[in-house]
């Protein structure tokens, strides 16, 4: 730390953070565009403009950038005294800025207003003619008004350097300076929405939110969770007449950092989607006519029925929801609905973490680690962010160089200058290629069970008390060496693997690798990634029990609550059927039509992840609370609401109490009594817009406010904000930033954790110094012509957000990917389709990466069931094939080769 | 909606024998391939004429560079076309010891003779006419260069001469 003195002011700051950071970190107000906390500095914008005074003597002083200074102990700055130059530079950038704050959307929640007004350049004297642009198509995603543009070259910074996109980027120069692509079409990175916050101004706007737009003060808005996968995300999602409207990132040091994946931007549109079940329906039997049933009476109906049910939970609802349903029917009776071998898996994971010496590795964690292995999980398309995250893991050979040569580093483009294209090692085994793989040292590919064999030998070799491997070939060998001694080298090595793979083996490789690693002084990462928002709540739940669905269908039971569950998803289809046909009375509790619903008796509606509250467990086993952002219709409940007649707070309670290491889950929330001057937190702006008008058309009489079941957030704009108290955090903004750059106003430090807002609770502690061993497990001997191997896409594999049409216009229906030898093996032509065995015909796609042998089936697709398929299938070329409709290569974005004939589907 | 397919509808084009060449004697010159983008450009427009998309993304393939990238680069220089250009490209320079020994009434006399503006080629394909800002040689002002030469103190006669004998330079182009 150093002293300095700005405008008279001492401050004590960190001198190995740039002058701009600091002054923001002390509350000061000082203009920027093109710094962002996780992108660094590179000077381009002018607006940080200080000035830096030599020594007490100097009166006059230097211009220099805030953003790329470095504090020096004893100097003298002034912000004041560089207004002039500000106002001046932002006049310069504001001349071809067009005047279309109205009707843009990113008015009112604009940094370039906020900084234009900061900077006091408040009436433009230009009145010359000004440049303007054409526009791109850049997919479902992302809207284009290059006329907007400042030229600050974040767009840039985060799509390229930071996310390492490779389709888009600056074109010309000066006045004609262009950022898109070279020709039109959607932008294939897995990050692109990031544009929309990372913009300045409205150049890249969040579309699916243009179709439906209102401005950020008219949103309810409240801190709520990403549920399309493990990872946990935190998002601020708004809500405006009863539809939910977009999700924007929610900052969380540990989870997400500032960056959300699409899948979780774009992909909750199914909330408002027109398969939503939105009433409780009741019939007598199967095939009797359904009628509404009232909230009462499909609540008695289901709690008549639970005396004699088993209840099947599911990795997407809520801990408390599953705890409920546990509750209502029995915990022997309680079935996880996941495959045993899902369950299992859970639970491996579970263990690992709190038997082996490691360290569960967050998001900073990864970012950190100097040498990375990937066993077999394809972390772009299952856990995105963390791919993201990856990313940013290779970069830190370049941070030591950096280090070495003693210059800070946040001097973004001096390190890439310096890095050149050197990268700290990634490697990957994997049974495809993956979108990692540009910045692997090395990509091996493979089985998972062979993944899982080269694993454990990697533990063995950097610690000869692991269990050992016989029988590799020298290639092999040389591999694992390798492997092995960048491991060792690092001081922060990660592993990272999962269910992806859906092999017990491959997890267990891992956590050998990663318990070989603990030494004296290091604790090697490790993040085992998960299917769903909250399979590791679903886990802790089944500690103690096997039930899985494989053993509730076994079970003989005569009824079965689901709750959140399409069973068909989860097992074969002809397993399922017979379970069903089995039962005389099936209650599903779900938000969205299911096959599994479509067969119920009783159907009771669910509300989503944005009408109601509760708890998901990420993949780390961190419990996050997410809050209900609005009220949906009468007849929509929570879960728990129809499976309990207690509070959500009691049901948390009763998971903290019931889950071993649990206690944090209760202290996630302020809990009930929580106020802020005496109120409670509002869920809308002190702008919010219309409340007496909005329902005028239907009562003149304005409703009384929608009451909280939770009593901390309240459905209206009365209450203080989060810049008081900003205990539950649920949208940034501050006076004079208006946009989600005020998220610094809330931080401890620039782009470090939140103040007050909780970071959630992870569950395990680990304090394990013992090494113990995972066996080496012999892969089961598969018999058939193609090996199965799953394949996840970010788009369309996850069960809601598919029901997203954003979501859909990037996803495909189902497709088999195999190896190009394979395909003339076959006999296929480029506008042929494939017959899988027990299943329908489907397309294929030829991918240079894959083996011989093997077959990447898509999980989750529409067309083909995963879990149809046995371990190993026959392939035939398919007779009297069709192309379906809904088949769109050209959304499959793979970094190896592929080839698709565009007469089968090659656009989109 | 066609744009859709419209980064997958362009096809490479097949770098010439001596593109190839000469993009691997670059090659030799740099660590990456990447720095090689520029120079290939180059060579491609020395014996094309101009850079069009086929090309773009043929040098794009062959150096295993995005074309997104390659776009940026391409863009960026002024000197690579990315749109066909005459067989003669006349560079008047408009900057200031040009402009102060009266290069605008220079360029009205071009663009009355050849009836091009800035950024236009002639219907004939023999001329394209493009502004730039200084040749470097100002003490000879007013100056532009055609092709690879410079022509200095100009006057209206002297471009009349100058346009005349690159055209009879080119008599079969003169045919058309």
């Amino acid at each position: 730390m150093v002293k300095i003195t700005v405008d008279g002011k001492v401050l004590e700051v960190d001198e190995s953070k740039n002058l701009l950071e600091e002054i923001l970190s002390q509350g000061e107000d000082l203009p920027y565009f093109c710094w962002h906390p996780s992108m660094g500095s590179v000077g381009s914008c002018r607006q940080c403009a200080v000035i830096e005074y030599a020594n007490d003597e100097d009166e006059r002083g230097r211009l220099n950038m805030a953003c790329m200074t470095a504090p020096r102990e004893g100097a003298r700055y002034s912000i004041e005294k560089a207004a002039k130059f500000r106002a001046q530079a932002i006049e310069s950038i504001m001349i071809n800025h067009p005047h279309d704050c109205p009707v843009c959307e990113e008015g009112g929640e604009c940094h370039l207003q906020d900084m234009t007004v900061m900077s006091g350049h408040n009436y433009r004297r230009y009145d010359g003619k000004k440049k303007t642009h054409t526009n791109q198509y850049l997919g479902p995603f992302i809207g284009h008004e290059m006329n907007r543009c400042i030229t600050c070259y974040r767009c840039v910074r985060f799509y390229k350097d930071y996310a390492g996109g490779t389709d888009f980027g600056p074109q010309a120069s000066h006045d004609n300076t262009y950022f898109g692509r070279w020709q039109e079409g959607p932008l294939e990175s897995e990050f692109s929405g990031n544009l929309a916050e990372v913009c300045p101004t409205g150049v890249f706007t969040d579309k699916p939110f243009s179709k439906h737009y209102v401005r950020k003060w008219d949103l309810q808005t409240a801190p709520s969770l990403c549920a399309g996968c493990s990872v946990g995300c935190n998002t601020n999602p708004g809500e405006r007449y009863g539809t939910l409207r977009r999700v924007v990132n929610r900052f969380n040091d540990e989870v997400n950092g500032y960056f959300l994946c699409d899948r979780g931007r774009f992909g909750t549109g199914y909330v408002n989607s027109d398969e939503r079940i939105t009433v409780s329906m009741t019939r007598s039997a199967h095939d009797a006519a359904p009628h509404l049933a009232s909230t009462d009476e499909a609540r008695s109906q289901l709690q008549a029925m639970a005396a004699n049910s088993i209840g099947i939970g599911s990795p997407r609802a809520s801990l408390e929801a599953n705890f409920a349903l546990r509750e209502l029917v029995g915990a022997e009776n309680f079935y996880a609905g996941i495959s045993t071998n899902e369950l299992a898996m859970s639970r491996q994971i579970l263990d690992i973490y709190r038997s082996r010496p490691v360290n569960i590795a967050n998001i900073k964690d990864i970012e950190a680690s100097d040498a990375v292995l990937i066993l077999g999980e394809d972390v772009t398309n299952t856990a995105a962010r963390l791919a993201l995250a990856l990313r940013q893991s290779v970069r830190n050979l370049g941070k030591k160089m950096a280090r070495d040569m003693k210059f800070p580093e946040w001097q973004d483009a001096a390190i890439r200058q310096l890095t050149m294209d050197r990268k700290s090692p990634l490697y990957i085994l994997s049974a495809h290629a993956t979108r990692l793989d540009d910045i692997a040292a090395r990509v091996k590919i493979g089985t998972a069970a062979n993944s899982a064999r080269l694993g454990f030998a990697i533990a063995h070799e950097i610690d000869s008390s692991a269990p050992a491997v016989n029988g590799l070939s020298a290639d092999e060998k040389e591999l694992v060496t390798t492997i092995a001694s960048a491991l060792k080298e690092a001081s922060q090595p990660l592993i990272i693997s999962g269910t992806g793979a859906m092999s017990q083996a491959l997890i267990a490789a891992a956590a050998n690798i990663a318990t070989a690693l603990n030494g004296a002084d290091k604790k090697a990462n490790l993040a085992l990634v998960s299917a769903e928002a909250n399979s590791m709540g679903l886990a802790l739940l089944m500690e103690s029990s096997d039930n899985s669905l494989d053993q509730a269908m076994a079970s003989n039971a005569k009824a079965a609550i689901v709750l959140e569950n399409d069973l068909y998803r989860r097992a074969p289809a002809s397993s399922v059927d017979s379970f069903i046909n089995g039962l005389d009375q099936l209650a599903v509790l779900d938000s969205l039509k299911t096959r599994t619903g479509e067969q119920a008796n009783l159907v009771l509606a669910a509300g989503t992840f944005a009408e109601t509250s509760g708890t998901f467990v990420n993949y780390e086993v961190r419990a996050q609370h997410y809050y209900s952002v609005f009220k949906p219709v009468d007849t929509i409940r929570s879960s728990a609401f129809w499976l309990s007649d207690k509070k959500l707070s009691e049901l948390t309670q009763g998971c903290a109490d019931s889950i071993s290491g649990g206690a944090g889950i209760a202290t996630l929330t302020p809990g009930e009594g929580f106020s802020v001057s005496g109120m409670k937190v509002p869920r809308q702006q002190h702008r919010y817009s219309g409340r007496t008008a909005m329902r005028a058309n239907i009562n003149v009489h304005e409703p009384k406010q929608e009451q909280d079941e939770e009593g901390i957030l309240t459905y209206s704009m009365e209450g203080v904000s989060a810049l008081k108290d900003a205990t539950v955090f649920n949208t940034a903004w501050a006076g004079g930033w208006n946009s989600n750059q005020s998220v610094f106003k809330f931080q401890s430090h620039t782009g470090a954790a939140l103040k007050q807002a909780t970071k959630g609770h992870c569950l395990v502690e680990n304090s394990v110094s013992e090494k113990t061993w995972s066996e080496v497990t012999d892969a089961e001997k598969v018999t058939g012509d193609f090996e199965v191997f799953p394949l996840y896409h970010l788009f369309g594999s996850e069960e809601l957000t598919a029901n997203t049409e954003a979501i859909k216009a990037k996803a495909t229906s189902a497709y088999i990917a195999i190896n190009e030898a394979d395909a003339s093996k076959l006999g296929l032509q480029a506008s042929d389709g494939v017959s899988v065995e027990h299943n329908g015909a489907v397309p294929y796609i030829i991918r240079s990466s894959i083996a011989p042998g093997t077959v990447g089936i898509p999980v989750g697709l529409k067309g083909l069931n995963f879990r149809d398929l046995p371990a190993a299938i026959s392939l035939q070329k398919a007779t009297d094939w069709a192309t379906p409709s809904e088949w769109h290569a050209a959304n499959i974005i793979v970094s190896d080769k592929t080839s698709v004939n565009a007469e089968n589907g090659g656009e989109a | 909606m066609n744009n859709l397919i419209a980064s997958t509808a362009i096809k490479a084009r097949q770098l010439t024998e001596e593109e190839i060449h000469e993009i691997e004697h670059e090659k030799t010159h740099y660590p990456y391939t990447q720095a090689v983008g520029l120079e290939a450009l180059k060579i491609v427009q020395k014996y094309q004429g101009w850079v069009s998309d086929e090309s773009l993304l043929a040098v794009s393939e062959y150096l295993d560079i995005a074309p997104d990238e390659l776009e940026g680069v391409a863009t960026f220089f002024n000197m690579i076309f990315r749109r066909p250009v005459g067989k003669n490209v006349i560079l008047l320079c408009d900057s200031v010891a040009c402009w102060m020994l009266g290069c605008d009434n220079l360029k009205e006399h071009i663009s009355n003779t050849l009836g091009v503006d800035y950024g236009e080629t002639t219907k004939d394909g023999l001329f394209t006419l493009i502004p730039v800002p200084c040749l470097g040689a100002c003490d000879k002002a007013p100056v532009m260069m055609v092709g690879r030469e410079t022509y200095t103190h100009l006057s209206t006669n002297k471009i009349d001469q100058i346009i005349a004998h690159i055209r009879d330079e080119s008599p079969v182009e003169l045919d058309n």
